[in-house]
């Protein structure tokens, strides 16, 4: 096993690298701005990510996980350990702006919390739109149509 | 605490989430519609995430060394734990989303309670699978009102649906010598509690659906015990088909 000196990377360095990291669904957002990455441990002699799963049986977390033993191994990391928990619960309040913004610019409708929530067309900007489906093509997503330009598109479900 | 009545309970509820998700994921290609398709294995994935944890955390305190996996796919039919309702055919798509509404109002009072159980990790199992079991009962409730207020086929269907599965559903209240002193330990709910608040809410939506609740019946029981109908070593022989055949075989 190679050792790994404990002042060669930083958790700083490591979030740096990790920013690479997408969801493979949704590949405009970091799990960092997702609220995926829940912490960085640098030890002695390995670095260890925890990750929590947004939906309990998200697939994507097999990927995940995957891609960041990848990444951090094409930056040298050798021992990597990735930890799946269930605690802390995930929510979109975890979500960045910046993640947000992101998902808005991939035509996908971010969160939006509150009881009777204004769903904005990511295509044209105009609040006139319904639900046709309460689930969408992943579990975190729901599908809406915008009644001015027409166009379906994805809405991701606030979830709190 | 008593590790070998939370190894039971946690199989208990991990047994009612898969068996409950492989009978939606059958509908997998053939939904009513499109977007309903895509609806019934969504919650199909959600259900089975639920069974994931459960199991793993089983696993995690089971004396022999076993894996969530394990679990799932090489105990037989005398060994599963789940209520009779969860595992019966999935009929008609107006049974199917009768099951998931009674299944669903079920996971939202019990996951609510679960969530201050004096057992941590199934406290945070209840937290994140909360969130999902809301948004779950949002769609079966509508789906309920919507058939029972359409169409007399419609209703005839949602109807014939409530007369075979009414006195299915005390099982999942059913309690034993193990599940009694989780309740005395308060690392589980009062279960008579959970079904009166279980039945309240039941009453007020068939109520609105203008249903003929029924009077009598013969009361299923004997999951716990881990006596089934026939028709969950069907669906075991299908859903565990591959890792029978193909011993610790991978995706």
């Amino acid at each position: 096993m190679i050792k790994l000196p404990k002042e060669s990377y930083s958790e700083e360095q490591i979030r740096q690298w990790l920013e690479a990291v997408t969801d493979p669904e949704i590949p405009v957002i970091s799990i960092a701005d997702l609220g995926v990455l829940e912490a960085v441990i640098v030890t002695s002699d390995r670095v260890v990510i925890e990750i929590i799963p947004t939906y309990s049986g998200c697939p994507a977390m097999y990927a995940i996980r995957q891609d960041i033993i990848e990444n951090l191994h094409i930056h040298g990391v050798e021992n990597v350990t990735v930890v799946v928990k269930n605690q802390p619960a995930w929510n979109t309040d975890r979500m960045t702006e910046k993640g947000k913004e992101n998902l808005k610019k991939y035509g996908i409708a971010p969160p939006q919390s509150g009881s009777n929530p204004l769903i904005v067309c990511p295509q044209c900007g105009s609040q006139d739109t319904t639900c046709v489906s309460q689930f969408g093509s992943t579990p975190c997503k729901a599908l809406y149509r915008c009644q001015s330009c027409l166009e379906p598109f994805d809405y991701f479900k606030c979830h709190v | 605490m008593n590790e070998a009545a939370i190894y039971h309970y946690l199989l208990r509820l991990a047994d009612t989430s898969l068996t409950q998700s492989q009978r939606l994921a059958e509908w997998c290609g053939h939904g009513p519609f499109l977007e309903e398709d895509i609806a019934l294995t969504n919650v199909a994935l959600d259900l089975l995430g639920h069974a994931k944890m459960l199991y793993e955390q089983a696993a995690e305190i089971s004396e022999q060394q076993l894996s969530a996996d394990d679990l799932a796919f090489l105990r037989d039919v005398s060994e599963f734990k789940n209520p009779l309702l969860t595992e019966l055919p999935r009929g008609n798509f107006a049974f199917t989303i009768l099951k998931q509404y009674f299944v669903d109002q079920f996971h939202v009072l019990l996951y609510s309670a679960l969530r201050h159980s004096m057992y941590a990790p199934l406290a945070h199992i209840a937290e994140k699978a909360l969130k999902e079991v809301n948004y779950h009962l949002e769609r079966s409730h509508g789906w309920c009102l919507r058939l029972s207020l359409s169409t007399e086929q419609a209703k005839m269907k949602i109807q014939e649906a409530l007369d075979d599965l009414y006195f299915y559903t005390p099982e999942l209240f059913e309690s034993d010598a193990y599940l009694d002193d989780l309740q005395a330990q308060q690392i589980i709910p009062d279960l008579t509690q959970l079904q009166a608040d279980w039945q309240q809410s039941v009453d007020v939506l068939l109520a609105e659906c203008q249903l003929n609740v029924p009077k009598k019946g013969w009361l299923a029981t004997g999951g716990l015990r881990g006596e089934h109908s026939e028709h969950l070593g069907y669906m075991l022989a299908e859903m565990q088909f591959l890792q029978r055949a193909y011993p610790g075989c991978q995706w």
